[in-house]
């Protein structure tokens, strides 16, 4: 009886050694394949480690250099790309988006950027406003280093980083009576949204660090729940707000102001005049316009997010 | 004095093994909120974390100590029932002042890893190593026989720690989705007095009923 419970224990043991085994074994093919599939499409590694927070694989193409957070080759998935022979033009329509904002409001001299990502924002800013300070909230140090080494990032007299947390970043700028004409939160990756960053208690502190012509600017996502959930957020602090949506993107950008929002038909008599100025990073403003909506045309009905009830990870699947 | 068998009534042994099953779901349950309790003051970088998953340990392991020491005492499920009672009491300042108390930790200490591992301390210790307090003493209350002691703390090691993982899936998969923190919090309390309360009533019916019994133990 006892050498039957012994055997069997062995038997167990074997057993969990060989799943274990197996799960490894498996694991290593996933990567050799998920590199051989990057491998065909003529995607090479520059760089690759892992932070505290995430994967960071730096890949490039013959025409592109990206930053991606995750292994898998899916569509989308890369966070930050750079075309190789012209590094100022954007390759995102999300980052195209989120410059059409400038039509709402449209000379910042103060902004902060939340996510650093390649830099692709910060320097198409500081690019755009050479006179403008810029501050950047980024909880991970290593993508710091890595946009830094691999995308050409550099921190300067006006560019400045802050690593750690941006909810708490924000709240202690907004106790030091900090003001930022603009905050751009770019914070939301596909694979996991920081839920903090996410409710009316956030935004509340967002909008303390705005003085009256202020403006946010979010990018986020253009399905599932959090949609209406994440609208309906935004409008409980700012009331009206702008959607910026694509065909071809996942992503929305979203305009919330302190004034009063001008009308679609004031940013397309605006949009002329911004042409020029954007034209070198890809995109063609006054095409933007006719993207951009003030219109409810969400479920109403859906639950505001705040710091009490964030699911916003478990709304996005 | 001749030895007493003792055994132990189904009901007592059903009620110890379903609150150590709910204390091994609340811990794991608040430990998981503990996250987004702190995030909106320390953000949720690692060490956020680091902070909750330390005090946790750190006072469950008193908690550990401390039971196994009041199990020394005469088991008794009035003071089973009350470990309960107090927990649920300890987890208020976390609901109704937890955000006063992490603003002010918040307005004096600048480095979230600190602020953090304070807070937590302030908010998780006490009910958590009461919660902890729980364990050893469900041991000692089903414990019959050396021989079977190893038996019965497995048993309630099992039940517990799968309350943990049941905790730990609900609060995070569901919960969350459907409910407020605090609405989660607050439930939780009232299940552990409701629980306490049911602990306590039985301890007293168990003296109750022990009276004659010793009367007749030991005629005087």
């Amino acid at each position: 009886m006892i050498k039957d419970v012994y055997n069997l224990r062995r038997k167990q043991s074997v057993w969990r050694n060989l799943k274990t085994e197996l799960l490894i074994v498996l694991a290593i093919a996933l990567i050799i394949f998920a590199k051989d599939l990057l491998a065909q499409s003529g995607i090479r590694y520059i760089h690759q480690e892992r932070s505290l927070y995430r994967n960071i694989l730096v890949t490039e193409d013959s025409q592109r250099r990206c930053l991606r957070f995750t292994i898998t080759s899916r569509n989308g998935q890369n966070q930050s790309c750079r075309y190789l022979d012209k590094p100022v033009e954007l390759v995102f329509p999300y980052a195209k988006m989120t410059l059409a904002s400038l039509l709402v409001h449209s000379n910042p001299q103060r902004i902060l950027i939340v996510g650093l990502g390649g830099g692709t924002l910060s320097d198409t800013y500081s690019q755009l406003f050479p006179d403008a300070d810029i501050v950047i909230s980024e909880i991970d140090d290593a993508v710091v280093r890595v946009a830094r080494e691999y995308f050409g990032f550099q921190e300067t007299d006006k560019i400045s980083v802050d690593v750690g947390d941006a909810r708490v970043f924000i709240k202690r700028a907004g106790l030091r009576g900090e003001k930022y004409d603009l905050v751009i939160l770019d914070a939301f990756n596909g694979e996991y949204i920081p839920e903090h960053l996410m409710t009316v208690e956030f935004l509340e502190e967002v909008k303390r660090l705005l003085p009256d012509s202020g403006m946010v600017v979010a990018n986020t996502f253009s399905t599932s729940r959090l949609y209406a959930a994440e609208s309906n957020t935004y409008r409980e602090v700012f009331g009206e707000i702008y959607n910026i949506r694509m065909s071809g993107t996942g992503n929305r950008v979203i305009v919330a102001s302190m004034q009063s929002l001008p009308d679609t038909d004031t940013l397309e008599s605006r949009a002329p005049a911004f042409k020029e100025l954007l034209e070198p990073f890809g995109m063609d403003v006054t095409e933007y316009p006719k993207y951009m909506s003030n219109e409810v045309s969400w479920d109403t009905s859906e639950r505001i997010l705040t710091d009490q009830y964030s699911p916003a990870n478990l709304l996005n699947n | 004095m001749n030895e007493k068998t003792i055994t132990h009534s189904r009901f007592q042994i059903t009620l110890v093994l379903m609150l150590a099953f709910m204390s091994g779901f609340i811990i794991m349950a608040i430990e998981l909120l503990g996250g987004r309790i702190l995030a909106p003051y320390f953000g949720s970088s690692i060490f956020v974390w680091g902070s909750i998953i330390t005090v946790f340990m750190l006072s469950l392991s008193i908690g550990y100590l401390l039971g196994g020491k009041l199990s020394l005492l005469k088991p008794d499920l009035r003071l089973y029932g009350s470990f309960f009672v107090c927990a649920s009491f300890l987890l208020l300042p976390l609901v109704f002042a937890g955000n006063e108390i992490m603003e002010s930790v918040f307005l004096r200490i600048e480095d979230p890893r600190y602020g953090s591992l304070l807070v937590s301390m302030l908010l998780f210790f006490l009910p958590t190593a009461i919660m902890g307090m729980i364990a050893p003493y469900s041991v000692r209350l089903l414990v019959i026989s050396t021989d079977g002691s190893g038996h019965v703390a497995g048993k309630l090691y099992f039940i517990s720690t799968l309350g943990s993982a049941l905790g730990t899936l609900a609060t995070s998969f569901y919960l969350v989705l459907w409910f407020e923190v605090n609405q989660i919090l607050i439930t939780m309390c009232l299940v552990l007095i409701g629980a306490g309360f049911v602990a306590i009533m039985a301890g007293i019916r168990n003296i109750q009923s022990e009276k004659p019994n010793s009367a007749g133990d030991n005629p005087q």
